[in-house]
């Protein structure tokens, strides 16, 4: 019953394949933009044996106690209580930032304790609640070290070349989130040398394509750091930020956002500001969640499966 | 006489600077500055709210002030004692802005 993505139509080296769990242990696979049900968990888990598969956590927002989750020290310790009862054992884990919520020692301290009990190498970036101090020094001090300026790096893992940037810091009055231009320039660099059947994954705390301008759900310079990624046929951007899955599929570039393990955030433009959402207790937990990315070998595409806390 | 009036005239002024300088309130609600734009009087101090379940900064645009991380409840204040205008953000989120105006204090509590 596996299905086999050998004979999945003619471009299927640029064709990159989403799937998320909707809660009633269906699978659904978008294929150029096409969903179409693909089969069970169970299927997608056995497929996972023998290639890449990492996981994405994001805005565990470690400190926040607010009405949305009073506890949201407590869903994190569930997300990874999760993580660690995967059938198959991930490689490696990205956290996409605001792994605190004000960048108080305590919290990042509180963050380590919690998700080092997953047992797997984590790559972060920050978001902005991580970089409080302008100095960004308490963020750097744990994680900055190997990176670049404000704490961009890149690294490979089974032939996937991994970059994590960051596009919170020096944020510019009525702009949106922003990489700068030394950045930009070490993107190129990092590239120029690469094979473009070299699949790449780019990681980031705000989202790098244009979701929702007015609660500044976008980067501004995104573009040009998509210009350099062009030519490569494979390219996966995961963002977090706003606290909801979303995706997007451009031509060879799919774009994916994780669930947050603290708390939701409203639809764009449903609400008037994307501030915590505060839903019934009973509804918290199928708004949280992480997400798991899997490479097969020899085939350029990947499978995201955003797995809830509960449902 | 005139060194008299003159002191006076200082006591005035500076008897006129606490009933000019009363605090101005901005809210911070739903990731704006309420008002938006505010006029003062150079020598006002304007004070900032966060009523936000997410903290926000108040950064000027040109470095002149710069709050802390406010979370829910907490309060940053500047006193602005020259004119000009003053752009100020939230560094985490720089999609909210707003405008202090700071005019010249000549006016109503200054001599003829």
């Amino acid at each position: 019953m596996t299905h086999d993505h050998s004979h999945d139509g003619p471009n299927r080296r640029k064709v990159l394949e989403c799937m998320t769990w909707a809660g009633t242990g269906v699978l659904w696979t978008i294929a150029g933009g096409v969903p179409t049900s693909l089969g069970i968990v169970d299927e997608a888990m056995a497929q996972a044996a023998g290639s890449l598969t990492f996981l994405q956590i994001s805005d565990s927002h470690v400190g926040f106690d607010k009405p949305a989750n009073p506890n949201a020290k407590g869903t994190l310790e569930e997300a990874i209580g999760k993580i660690k009862t995967l059938p198959v054992k991930p490689s490696f884990m990205i956290h996409t930032g605001d792994i605190t919520h004000l960048s108080k020692e305590q919290e990042f301290d509180d963050a380590e304790k919690i998700i080092s009990q997953s047992r797997l190498d984590v790559h972060y970036v920050p978001g902005e609640h991580d970089i409080v101090d302008p100095d960004i020094a308490l963020y750097k001090e744990r994680y900055g070290r190997g990176t670049k300026g404000s704490g961009w790096y890149s690294f490979d893992a089974n032939g996937v070349h991994f970059i994590g940037l960051v596009n919170v810091a020096n944020l510019k009055a009525g702009g949106l989130g922003s990489l700068g231009d030394e950045q930009l320039e070490w993107i190129e660099d990092d590239l120029k040398a690469r094979s473009a059947s070299q699949p790449v994954v780019v990681f980031a705390h705000i989202p790098l394509w244009t979701v929702y301008p007015e609660w500044g759900w976008g980067t501004d310079d995104s573009a040009r750091a998509l210009g350099y990624l062009k030519r490569f046929g494979s390219v996966t951007v995961l963002n977090g930020h706003i606290h909801q899955v979303m995706q997007k599929v451009e031509g060879n570039v799919t774009f994916h956002t994780a669930r947050s393990t603290a708390f939701p955030q409203p639809a764009p433009g449903s609400a008037p500001s994307p501030g915590p959402m505060k839903v019934p207790e009973d509804k918290l937990r199928g708004m949280l969640g992480v997400a798991s990315v899997t490479f097969k070998q020899n085939e350029q595409r990947l499978a995201i499966i955003d797995t809830p806390l509960q449902g | 006489m005139t060194k008299q009036f003159m002191l006076g005239l200082v006591a005035l002024v500076l008897l006129a600077i606490p009933a000019l300088a009363d605090d101005i309130q901005v809210k911070i609600d739903n990731f704006t500055f309420n008002p938006p734009q505010v006029k003062v009087k150079a020598g006002t101090t304007v004070v900032w709210t966060n009523g936000d379940d997410i903290p926000h900064t108040v950064v000027s645009k040109t470095g002149a002030f710069r709050s802390k991380a406010l979370d829910t409840d907490n309060t940053f204040s500047f006193t602005f004692t020259k004119p000009g205008n003053y752009i100020y953000f939230c560094s985490l989120h720089p999609h909210m802005t707003g405008t202090i105006v700071v005019e010249e204090t000549t006016g109503d509590g200054a001599p003829k």
